[in-house]
């Protein structure tokens, strides 16, 4: 299938992006990783060495992917930029999941902050993809300073909940001119399915596959759900209807 | 298996790099069949991963999903400890504060009970042996746990050692088998000459030996003379520990207790052990206000009565973590050169088995069974029968 895509122009095979934190061990996840068919991985820069020593994250993914770093654990916009630059010193990459954390319990991001520290990693040059709120007013602002993406929660963070609020997000994807990409709730194959089937762009998973009983199934599943959503948001859904209609015609059988 | 073992001498002379418990352990049991034994550690032998860790002995609780295989490996070797313990006690002449209560799993809200059920779940699948407890009865077994805890489960087969007398009891039980130990005394590089080793040069001089053993934990790659394709494929994981001071005739806990992101082990002494961080950081010693704060507040949400006690010690250590997290036993792809590393979070608890495994195979020239798929070889780039063909 033709279905080019990409973000600030450059073309990603895979809709689906996979984070590397909370697997059993190494080798799962970099199984997983492989059975997703996923281009993009995010890695949280707070939380690894940016040494490439022997068995070191960047060393194992280096050559497999491109990393996405994000700035997961950051709570100010000084602390994000501070982050972003040394993602970009250790890892060659002006991209940027900025990720700004207004509440511990619920992991939602803090707007204010958020809008602010974008804006500031795009004047320096920064591919911005930020962890939002599912909120049309916050993604627009966002894509006006420059983001290149847009990455609202489907629900919280681990939480594997799913998409909360559906018609928000379809109405997001309707109405945002930079891609949406959906971040965070996922909990099984059918939820990133049904993002796909929205309208976005692309699906961001971590838990579901890290957590799950076999992550490299369902890393295979993921794979599959964003392709199928995909396909059927292409294909267009029927309209739904109050009453059944009888997929075989009435009228004209042989007899009548 | 490719990496051969000189079968002529039945006691081959062997050198060990590394005075860890893992280094320690073989060393006892290969000095006790007869052979002659040297022993390196660049520092204070013991004093690496094995005194910082915090001595569990849990094969079950640990287990996660895609980790199966090793699980029968702890299962086996926890099944040894036991009797090793009898034996080195009784060798050495030291206690080593082994204490079986077991081991509690607690769940303080509903998400946690949520994950700790999933967690049993896939557990009891495997087969064992593990009791969900309600919270009345998990605060029966261990009063000081907070109220309203939302679920627990008890693992009884799942116990401690008070690792640092562990290390102290091996120290003199290789002592005593008549091996020599040099503390201080880096091996530089392990002479290794068409394919085969022939002994290691260290600060003190070269030393020729039968067999070189490589237990050097998470800094088995900084030992020079090996060709880099053939350095155990082993990086350090941080992790930070306290330890708190309780009563001992009346301390707040018994059990081994997990609590959602650590774990907390009462010793005989009163020593309250809160641990800890896992952390792909390198070689990085700090420890961290981050670090420190994530501890003593999962200890505190299950056990608020530890707000009295008095810190004790803080500490960092590094384990030695493989790609799958399973030891590195046996053949290196290096005639005569013998890999034991890579135990992670378990070195401790895979004591017995290493040291059983690698005499057998230093004697024997074959693994057990059971060690077999867990030799250094499955990270090699090249499959050794295809390189040697």
């Amino acid at each position: 299938m033709n279905d080019p895509f990409s973000i600030a122009g450059t073309a990603l095979s895979s809709r689906l992006f996979v984070g590397t934190a909370g697997y059993p061990n190494q080798q799962v996840m970099l199984d997983a990783l492989s059975a997703s068919g996923a281009e993009l991985v995010t890695v949280s820069i707070r939380r690894i060495s940016l040494e490439s020593y022997a068995g070191s994250m960047v060393d194992l993914l280096g050559d497999r992917c491109r990393i996405l770093p994000n700035t997961a654990g950051c709570v100010t916009a000084r602390d994000a930029l501070l982050t972003a630059e040394l993602a970009r010193e250790a890892l060659d990459t002006n991209w940027i999941k900025l990720e700004l954390i207004g509440d511990r319990d619920t992991l939602y991001p803090d707007v204010e902050q958020l809008v602010e520290a974008a804006a500031e990693l795009v004047r320096k040059g920064f591919t911005v993809l930020p962890y939002c709120n599912e909120d049309p007013v916050t993604c627009r602002k966002l894509a006006d300073v420059g983001c290149a993406a847009v990455m609202p929660l489907g629900s919280l963070i681990g939480s594997g909940m799913g998409i909360a609020n559906p018609s928000g997000i379809e109405l997001l994807c309707a109405r945002s001119p930079v891609p949406v990409v959906l971040d965070a709730g996922v909990g099984t194959a059918s939820d990133a399915a049904l993002a796909m089937e929205l309208g976005c762009e692309a699906v961001l998973v971590n838990t579901a596959i890290a957590k799950a009983r076999d992550p490299r199934k369902m890393a295979a599943a993921m794979r599959a759900a964003v392709e199928a959503g995909r396909l059927a948001r292409l294909a267009g859904r029927i309209p739904k209807r109050a009453f059944a209609e009888p997929s075989s015609p009435r009228l004209g059988l042989v007899g009548a | 298996m490719s990496t051969r073992i000189p079968l002529s001498s039945s006691q081959p002379k062997t050198v060990i790099i590394g005075a860890g418990a893992i280094g320690l352990a073989i060393a006892w049991r290969l000095a006790q069949a007869g052979c002659e034994v040297s022993l390196y550690d660049r520092r204070e032998a013991g004093r690496g991963a094995s005194w910082a860790s915090a001595g569990m002995l849990a094969a079950a609780a640990e287990t996660e999903p895609g980790e199966e295989r090793l699980l029968a490996l702890n299962l086996e070797s926890q099944r040894l400890w036991p009797d090793f313990a009898r034996e080195l006690e009784a060798a050495s002449g030291v206690a080593l504060g082994y204490r079986d209560e077991g081991t509690i799993e607690v769940a303080l809200n509903r998400d946690d009970a949520e994950r700790l059920r999933f967690t049993y779940e896939f557990q009891k699948g495997l087969g064992l042996d593990l009791r969900w407890l309600s919270g009345a009865e998990a605060r029966d077994l261990e009063p000081h746990l907070r109220p309203g805890i939302a679920g627990a489960v008890f693992s009884p087969t799942d116990h401690q050692v008070e690792n640092r007398l562990l290390v102290q009891a091996l120290l003199e039980g290789v002592r005593r088998a008549g091996a020599r130990l040099y503390e201080g005394c880096a091996v530089r590089e392990v002479d290794i000459a068409e394919g085969s080793a022939r002994g290691v040069v260290s600060d003190r001089g070269r030393e020729s030996a039968d067999v070189v053993i490589l237990a050097a934990g998470a800094w088995s790659r900084e030992i020079g003379g090996i060709p880099s394709a053939y350095l155990p494929a082993v990086r350090p994981i941080k992790g930070q520990m306290l330890a708190l001071k309780m009563d001992p005739a009346a301390p707040l806990l018994r059990h081994v207790l997990w609590v959602p992101r650590g774990y907390l082990a009462p010793r005989l002494d009163g020593r309250l052990l809160v641990g800890a961080t896992v952390e792909e950081r390198g070689f990085d010693e700090s420890l961290t206000a981050g670090g420190m704060l994530a501890l003593i507040e999962g200890a505190w949400r299950a056990l608020p009565a530890i707000e009295e006690l008095p810190i004790a010690e803080t500490w960092v250590g590094f384990r030695p973590g493989s790609r799958d997290d399973a030891p590195m036993l046996g053949p290196s792809g290096i005639d005569r050169l013998v890999i034991a590393t890579g135990h992670f979070r378990n070195g401790i608890l895979l004591c017995p088995l290493t040291a059983e495994a690698i005499a057998q195979f230093v004697l024997k020239g074959r693994l057990p069974e059971i060690a077999r798929e867990f030799s250094a070889e499955r990270f090699l780039p090249v499959p050794p029968a295809a390189a040697t063909k």
